[in-house]
């Protein structure tokens, strides 16, 4: 018995030490980053991320830059604001609407609705980003907020995990409403929608992050330089010659920042919201 | 008097009932759920349906500003060349290792985090989730500059110290996809933990109970009773897995730009983007764009099929 209790306490440091190993790998890249965004851009060229820091020589002069000339880094963190927000807000309010009606409702063609909605899920983007992007030349929306956002507007990942979630709703609180004189929209929007918040909250999430850093096709549809996202911007910075890297870490650093203010509100439900969605077939 | 004011009644009425039955109808239940559906079905067929069709029919055609033409199987037969072939190399060795890396390792360091040995488990997986919340550029430049090719750089100073000589990461063919590999990994292992943990919730704990009580070792339990019950999860990773590695570009792209050295980085959506968008050859560039969605769909259906997913209908 002894020896077992000895047994589980080894186990338990291991798998502990272990952990923070891996932790630390993960965010080792990231430590980086913000350490040597207080480095000379001619250091970092000259010796990459290195373990010999010299710490005399950060300064916040790689900052000061961005924040006073750096003026086109702005429209570009400005393009991504204003993209990402309107992407969140249109794709969780269409994709809750189609999931939740796939899964409340009885009429025809529904389930063909919802095979496409799967098949869709499995074609690849790029495949049709040819034709869209000649689409969006002929229609002139070339170099427009709207171009980005279209195609992202009604997820199919999205539309299948609300779906997923919605199937957990309680199906007597809509005849209840109706038989209170509320309207199949009512029900949606003041009953069904706030039920559905740790979905909407985990969609918000991961809607968020693949717009903020979307790239290839916002590549394609931006054309000049004060219309560029933040990714986008970024690596036409990343030059063979690599002149740029003070720019380049110290706004690289920033873009995270957004992302993780939406990660820390709404993380609370994600977890739960993924589970709930993962556990109705 | 009486009979005049009846009739204004009769008309108000009237004219109230008529918008009321338009609402009455965009309100039945029949409707409502089309309503609902609509924009998925307006998408579908704007942004989804009528390009398919364009690619397909622009994958014939020789598409010039102006002057569209078409051309039969030609850039068809075109693309069996070196540089698609070695696109498509380069992408089927990512697909399987990032496979292999991004099911077992996640699956294993969740199981890890599910166990009770382990304290702190809020930190380790909010710090195993950060990468996730990092663009691939953001990502790919700080690898850059940490797989640079000085002796100084991180992973050159690993390696001398250990005893070996520093790598020249960007410009060796095997180093060069060790990095496109990496970076994925690195960036996708928190979201796909997340997914085993939202599995490993749903194995009830009796089963393990049970097992403690017949005597099963760690080791067993993982073997019986984990494994078997992931199965689900563990298909779902991995089809994501080999569909994301298909559409590969940005990894590519991070490190190279337009075009590596020897083309050791160039992916088949890296050749779709130089030829169709770069060369202006669009009518090419959907042609890849059909090969790689049927090698896709051949490749999940072969995958989903060994795996018996298909299978579950007779059950």
């Amino acid at each position: 018995m002894a020896k077992d209790q000895k047994n589980k306490t080894l186990w338990k440091w291991v798998a502990n030490i272990g952990l923070g190993i891996i932790c630390f790998i993960a965010l080792f890249p990231i430590i980086s980053l913000v350490v040597s965004s207080f480095m000379p851009s001619s250091v970092l060229m000259r010796n990459g991320i290195t373990f010999n820091i010299d710490w005399e020589q950060l300064s916040f002069y790689n900052y000061q830059y961005i924040f006073t000339e750096a003026a086109s880094y702005w429209s570009w963190y400005g393009n991504s604001l204003v993209i990402s927000a309107l992407t969140i807000v249109l794709s969780l309010f269409f994709s809750s609407m189609v999931g939740y009606a796939l899964a409340m409702y009885e009429f025809k063609g529904r389930n063909f609705f919802f095979v496409l909605v799967l098949f869709i899920l499995m074609v690849p983007f790029e495949i049709l980003m040819l034709p869209l992007y000649q689409l969006m030349i002929s229609t002139q929306l070339i170099n427009t907020y709207l171009a980005v956002i279209l195609p992202m507007v009604v997820a199919p990942v999205a539309v299948f995990f609300f779906r997923q979630y919605a199937l957990g709703l309680p199906k007597a609180l809509m005849d209840a409403a109706r038989i209170d004189g509320s309207t199949e929209y009512g029900i949606f929007f003041k009953i069904m929608l706030p039920l559905m918040g740790p979905s909407l909250a985990a969609m918000a999430i991961l809607q968020g992050l693949a717009s903020w850093n979307n790239f290839l096709w916002p590549l394609l549809v931006l054309r000049s330089n004060d219309m560029f996202t933040l990714p986008i911007g970024l690596a036409t910075l990343l030059t063979p010659y690599g002149n740029n890297y003070d720019v380049l870490i110290a706004g690289s650093v920033m873009t995270i920042i957004p992302i993780i203010i939406l990660f820390i509100v709404f993380q609370r439900f994600f977890i739960s919201g993924l589970t709930v969605g993962g556990v109705k077939g | 008097m009486s009979s005049i004011s009846s009739a204004d009644t009769k008309t108000e009425t009237r004219t109230r009932r008529e918008p009321n039955k338009l609402l009455r109808f965009l309100n039945s239940k029949k409707v409502v759920p089309y309503i609902f559906v609509s924009p998925f079905i307006l998408t579908f067929l704007v942004l989804t349906l009528y390009p398919a069709i364009q690619g397909i029919i622009m994958s014939f055609q020789s598409v010039l500003p102006g002057q569209v033409e078409f051309i039969g199987m030609q850039n068809y037969t075109r693309i069996f060349n070196d540089t698609f072939f070695t696109a498509l190399s380069n992408t089927t060795i990512f697909v399987v290792l990032t496979v292999l890396i991004l099911t077992i390792l996640p699956m294993l360091l969740a199981v890890l985090l599910d166990s009770k040995y382990v304290k702190l488990k809020t930190l380790f997986r909010a710090s195993l989730f950060v990468p996730a919340l990092t663009s691939t550029i953001v990502g790919g430049m700080i690898f850059r500059l940490m797989f640079g090719e000085q002796d100084t750089a991180v992973a050159n100073q690993i390696l001398n110290f250990v005893g070996g000589d520093s790598v020249n990461w960007r410009f060796t063919a095997w180093a060069g996809m060790f990095l496109m590999v990496v970076l994925a990994s690195w960036r996708w292992i928190g979201v796909n933990i997340l997914y085993f943990l939202a599995a490993l919730q749903n194995i009830s704990d009796e089963l393990y109970e049970a097992a403690d009580i017949d005597g099963a070792s760690a080791f067993q339990k993982l073997r019986f009773i984990t494994i078997p019950h992931l199965k689900p999860i563990i298909i779902f990773v991995s089809t994501i897995t080999i569909i994301n590695g298909f559409r590969m570009f940005e990894e590519s792209f991070v490190f190279w730009e337009a075009g590596s050295p020897g083309n050791i980085g160039l992916t088949v959506v890296g050749y779709i983007y130089q030829q169709g968008i770069q060369q202006n050859d669009m009518g090419f560039g959907a042609a890849v764009g059909v090969v790689l969605m049927l090698i896709i769909f051949l490749v999940s259906f072969v995958y989903l099929l060994l795996t018996g997913t298909f299978k579950k209908g007779e059950e």
